[in-house]
């Protein structure tokens, strides 16, 4: 048997392999050592966010709300803007039509009276 | 005397934060090894801790003092560690290059003679990195928590919020895909 073929035909042991790093692994535990004051970076980044996280708190919600009163001003403001338009071209047509209707009798009974 | 953690929960919750610290300070290192777990590189190290502390102190309100604290951060921790691995596996194929000399020597020592190649070695360690770089998140979080940490399936479930059923399956693809990076591995160096 070939160097080649055995070290293939040995390479099937996978469980052996996988155990064996894993073994490995477990027997080399990560460090645990901590940078230097590292808890002072936290503290700081919490000094910081503090007063962040008040406007932020007030702020999102806010410009949520005054976008939302603003598009239903606009949708307000069109639907007035329309209806009036519509309620003036309605007046017009109207006036014209009892015009229309109205005008060749009364006239002939002007002429009659 | 040193105050308990649930006095300082308390106090941080009724505003003072400056008794977080000694929180900080209590649990860092235990922190520090579980970042170190996941990623590689010590500033993300530094930055997953970090995101870590300033989560806790956020959701502190939510803990509710059933379990010890530490058990609380931990999950948290674990979690977070889950975040970056999902955020940063479009790196884990670019990750893999050739094995190193040592790492070579370490594998081919392994086929020869298993039994001989040393558990203790660097290289061996590198190697295990290696593979778990290359694995999902799902996989190296699985693999990493039940297989090197020896943690049972119930514990992972609860620091994962995965339930128990996937916990399982979820530790049944992971061994097979670190078989077939396994594989891989060995294909490229001795096929």
């Amino acid at each position: 048997m070939g160097r080649q073929a055995r070290l293939n035909e040995r390479l099937m042991d996978w469980n052996q392999l996988q155990s064996k790093l894993i073994a490995a692994a477990r027997k080399n535990p990560p460090s645990d050592h901590v940078p230097y004051a590292f808890e002072k970076r936290i503290m700081s980044h919490l000094a910081a966010m503090t007063p962040q996280n008040a406007w932020a708190l007030w702020g999102g919600p806010l410009w949520r709300a005054a976008l939302s009163c603003l598009a239903i001003t606009l949708l307000c403001g069109a639907w007035a803007f329309a209806s009036d338009r519509r309620a003036d071209s309605s007046n017009s047509f109207s006036q014209d039509f009892e015009s229309a209707v109205y005008a060749p009798p009364s006239q002939h009974a002007e002429d009659v009276w | 005397m040193e105050p308990s953690d649930a006095e300082l929960i308390t106090a941080v919750l009724r505003g003072d934060s400056a008794s977080f610290e000694p929180l900080i300070r209590k649990y860092q290192s235990r922190v520090f090894a579980t970042a170190r777990r996941y990623a590689r590189r010590e500033s993300e190290v530094e930055d997953i801790v970090q995101e870590i502390f300033l989560k806790a102190y956020q959701k502190l309100g939510s803990f509710r003092g059933e379990a010890p604290f530490e058990h609380w951060l931990m999950r948290l921790a674990v979690r977070t560690c889950y975040d970056f691995l999902r955020g940063h596996q479009r790196n884990r194929e670019s990750a893999f290059t050739d094995l190193t000399e040592p790492e070579s020597n370490w594998l081919e020592q392994f086929v020869v003679q298993p039994d001989s190649a040393p558990e203790d070695a660097s290289a061996a360690r590198q190697l295990v990195e290696r593979i778990l770089v290359q694995l999902s998140p799902a996989a190296r979080m699985v693999i990493t928590l039940l297989e090197i940490e020896g943690r049972s399936v119930k514990e992972i479930a609860v620091l994962t919020g995965w339930s128990v059923p996937l916990v399982k399956v979820r530790a049944f693809r992971a061994r097979a895909e670190m078989r077939k990076v396994l594989k891989n591995i060995a294909k490229e160096k001795y096929l």
